[in-house]
C-alpha cells in the first residue's frame, strides 16, 4: 500500500563530482539531502556555481559523463530509486514522470521541427499515441499554456516564436505527459520582466491543473517569494539553509542567506549603495577546509576554518549549516 | 492648364492577400535563399546540361567511343569525326560525351561514399567523445599526414586491375578524414545546444538523438561540403587519369583523353583533341563550385 505521507522526491546524500585534468575533483554537489512533498513548490536558490543546476541534472541523471559522475547517494521518486535504474527504464522516467524546462528558450527547442512535432514526439514516445492523436493533444496543450492561435502555432517553427512564446511551448512539452514532478531550471532568467511574471503564473497554474510538484531552480529571490512553498539555499555544492518561504524571508539565519536578502533592493528604504557579499563562490575543486562560506563571512570564527558545520534543525522546519546556531544562544546575525 | 490624373493612371496598390503565411522550415528558408543566387542557378544549369549528356550519351554520341580504326588515327576534325580521332582512331567527340558519364559517376558516388564514412565516424566521435573520439581522431590524423597522392598511387599500384567501383572505394578511403572532422566539429557545437539536453530530458535514446536531433541540424554543413567535395573529386579523378593511374583505356574519361594529347605535336597541331575535355572539366567543376558556394551562403544565414 502506498503511504500517503511518502514524499514525492527524496534525495539523500547526493554527491556529484566532476573529474578534471591533473586529478582534480570538482565536488559540484556534495552531500545534498532534501525531500519534496506532493503538491509542493520547492525552490533551490544559490549563486552561479553553487551546484543547483547540477543537483537537478543529477535527479534526471543527465550529468555529462565523463567527466561528471554521481558518486554516492540516493534519489527516490515515490519510493522508486532512480540512480540504479537501467538506462532504458530511466528514459521512461524522463519526460513521463519528470518534466523539465530550461533557462534558454531560444535554444531549447530544435530549430528544424515544428512546435507540434516536438510536443508530439514526447506523447508518441511515452503515451504510445498515434501521430494524429498526438497532434490533437498538442493543440490542446498549446491552448492550455495560453496560445490563442494554437492551431497555427502547432505548425510553426521555433524561429517564428518569441522567447516568451518558446518558453510556453517548452512548458507544454514538459507538461505533455502529465508529470508528477516539474523541474524548472531558471525558467525566467532569460526573459524580460513582464514575460517573467506571465511564465511564473503559468507554471503555478499548470502545477495546479496537472496536480504536480515543482522543483524550481533560480537565483532570483523575487521569484522564490512569489511561487515557492519552501526554500533550499545552496552554497558551494551544499545546502546551507532550509526553511519555509515565510520563515526564510522573516528570519534568515545563515550569514549567506542574510547576505543574499540584503542584496535585494528594497522599496521602503533608501540606500546609496546596495549590500553585496564580498568575493565569489570558490571553484568546486578548491573548497576551503572548514565552512565553505567562511572566507566571505563576516561572522567567521576560528572553528569555522577548522571543520565544516553540519546542517542542523534549529526550529521546526528550519535547518541551517552554521556554527552560530550550534548551541542555543549563539551570536545573533543581523 | 491642369491635367487631371486619370484614375487608371494611378497604380493600384498590390492587394496583399490576407492568408496566413505558410510556415517554412529552416531548410526550406535556406533553399529559398539559394534559389535567389544567380551564379548558383547558372551552376545548376551547366551541371544539369552535363548530367543530361551523361544520361543520354548512347543516343547523342555518333560513334562507339571504344571502336578503334587503325587506318584513321589522329585525324583532324571532319564532318565524320567532329573532334577528330585519337591515337587509336577512336572518335574524340563520342569519347567526350561518354567521358561525362565516368567523371560524374565517380564524382558523385565517391562523394556519397566519402560522406557515408565521414558522417558515420564524425557522428560517433562528436557524439560520444572520450575514447571513441580519440581513436577516430587519431585515425584521421594518420590519414591526413600521409601524402594523399602518394597513398593513392601506392594503393593503385598494388591493385592489379582498376575499375570504376574499386576506384571509388580507393578515393573514398583516402578522402574521408576532412569530412569526418567537419561533421565532428558540427556535432561538438550542437552538443552544447540546450535542445539536445531537452531531447534527453524527454527520454530520447542515443540513436534517436543522433538521427532526429543532431543530423537534421547538420544537414547544411553536410550538403555544402559534399558539393564542394564532389568538384574536388572530379579533379582528382581527372588528375589520376592524366598521370595514367585512373580508369584505364579504353574506357573514355576526360582525364585520359587529355593524356592522349600529352605531346608537343598534339598540343600544337591538334587542339580539338585536348581542349574540349579540358573545358568540360573546367565547366563542370566551376558549376559545382558555384552551387556549393550558393548553398554555403544559403545555409549560413549570418553571411
Amino acid at each position: 500500500m502506498q503511504n500517503q505521507n511518502q514524499p514525492l522526491l527524496e534525495v539523500k546524500g547526493l554527491k556529484t563530482y566532476f573529474y578534471m585534468e591533473q586529478d582534480r575533483v570538482a565536488k559540484a554537489v556534495d552531500d545534498v539531502s532534501f525531500t519534496l512533498k506532493k503538491g509542493e513548490t520547492l525552490a533551490l536558490v544559490g549563486e552561479s556555481g553553487s551546484g543547483k543546476s547540477i543537483t537537478s541534472l543529477s535527479i534526471m541523471r543527465l550529468i555529462p559523463s565523463p567527466p561528471g559522475k554521481i558518486v554516492e547517494g540516493s534519489v527516490k521518486l515515490e519510493g522508486k530509486e532512480l540512480l540504479t535504474l537501467s538506462d532504458r527504464d530511466m528514459r521512461r522516467v524522463r519526460g513521463n514522470d519528470i518534466g523539465m524546462i530550461f533557462q534558454e528558450p531560444m535554444t531549447s527547442l530544435n530549430p528544424v521541427y515544428t512546435i507540434g512535432n516536438q510536443i508530439a514526439e514526447t506523447l508518441m514516445k511515452h503515451k504510445k499515441m498515434r501521430k494524429k492523436e498526438a497532434y490533437k493533444r498538442a493543440v490542446d496543450l498549446l491552448k492550455l499554456v495560453g496560445f490563442a492561435r494554437a492551431e497555427e502555432i502547432v505548425n510553426e517553427y521555433p524561429h517564428q516564436l518569441s522567447g516568451g512564446m518558446r518558453q510556453r511551448a517548452m512548458i507544454a512539452i514538459a507538461m505533455s505527459c502529465d508529470p508528477k514532478l516539474l523541474i524548472a531550471d531558471e525558467p525566467t532568467t532569460a526573459l524580460d520582466v513582464t514575460i517573467q511574471a506571465q511564465i511564473l503564473d503559468l507554471m503555478v497554474e499548470m502545477k495546479q491543473k496537472f496536480d504536480s510538484s515543482v522543483l524550481l531552480i533560480t537565483h532570483d529571490l523575487g521569484v522564490v517569494a512569489e511561487v515557492a512553498d519552501r526554500v533550499l539555499v545552496m552554497y558551494g555544492g551544499q545546502i546551507v539553509e532550509e526553511a519555509t518561504v515565510y520563515e526564510l524571508f522573516t528570519n534568515p539565519k545563515h550569514p549567506y542567506t542574510v547576505g543574499l536578502l540584503n542584496s535585494i533592493p528594497s522599496l521602503d528604504e533608501e540606500v546609496d549603495r546596495l549590500d553585496s557579499i564580498p568575493g565569489t563562490v570558490p571553484p568546486a575543486h578548491r573548497f576551503p577546509h572548514g565552512c565553505r562560506f567562511a572566507p566571505r563571512c563576516k561572522h567567521a570564527m576560528p572553528e569555522c576554518l577548522e571543520e565544516n558545520p553540519e546542517l542542523r534543525e534549529t526550529d521546526a522546519h528550519h535547518k541551517v549549516r552554521c556554527y552560530l546556531y550550534e548551541e542555543q544562544g549563539g551570536e545573533k546575525v543581523g | 492648364m491642369e491635367t487631371r490624373v486619370q484614375p487608371e493612371m494611378v497604380p493600384k496598390p498590390d492587394i496583399i492577400e490576407e492568408k496566413a503565411p505558410k510556415s517554412l522550415s529552416p531548410f526550406q528558408l535556406a533553399m529559398r535563399r539559394f534559389l535567389k543566387n544567380k551564379l548558383a542557378i547558372a551552376g545548376i544549369g551547366i551541371l544539369g546540361f552535363f548530367v543530361i549528356i551523361a544520361i543520354f550519351a548512347d543516343v547523342i554520341a555518333p560513334h562507339d567511343p571504344t571502336a578503334y580504326d587503325m587506318y584513321n588515327i589522329e585525324a583532324k576534325a571532319s564532318s565524320e569525326h567532329w573532334l577528330g580521332t585519337d591515337s587509336s582512331g577512336r572518335d574524340n567527340f563520342s569519347r567526350l560525351i561518354h567521358g561525362s558519364r565516368i567523371s560524374l559517376t565517380i564524382g558523385f558516388f565517391a562523394m556519397m561514399f566519402t560522406i557515408l564514412i565521414g558522417v558515420t565516424l564524425g557522428s560517433l566521435a562528436g557524439y560520444y567523445g572520450g575514447k571513441v573520439d580519440s581513436v577516430i581522431m587519431r585515425a584521421t590524423d594518420l590519414m591526413l599526414i600521409l601524402p594523399f597522392l602518394l597513398l593513392v598511387l601506392t594503393i593503385i599500384a598494388i591493385l592489379e586491375r582498376i575499375n570504376i567501383g574499386i576506384f571509388i572505394v580507393i578515393i573514398a578511403f583516402t578522402t574521408w578524414p576532412q569530412i569526418t572532422r567537419i561533421i565532428r566539429a558540427t556535432f561538438l557545437s550542437l552538443r552544447e545546444k540546450e535542445f539536445i539536453l531537452g531531447a534527453r530530458s524527454i527520454g530520447a535514446s542515443d540513436a534517436r538523438i543522433i538521427f532526429r536531433h543532431f543530423l537534421p541540424n547538420a544537414v547544411g554543413p553536410i550538403i555544402v561540403n559534399a558539393t564542394l567535395m564532389m568538384a574536388n573529386l572530379i579533379i582528382i579523378e581527372s588528375a589520376l587519369s592524366f598521370i595514367g593511374f585512373g580508369i584505364p583505356q579504353p574506357t573514355p574519361t576526360w582525364g585520359n583523353m587529355i593524356t592522349e594529347a600529352n605531346s608537343l605535336r598534339m598540343l600544337e597541331g591538334h587542339w580539338e583533341a585536348w581542349l574540349p575535355p579540358g573545358l568540360a572539366i573546367l565547366l563542370t567543376v566551376l558549376a559545382i563550385n558555384f552551387i556549393g558556394d550558393g548553398l554555403r551562403d544559403a545555409f549560413d544565414s549570418r553571411s
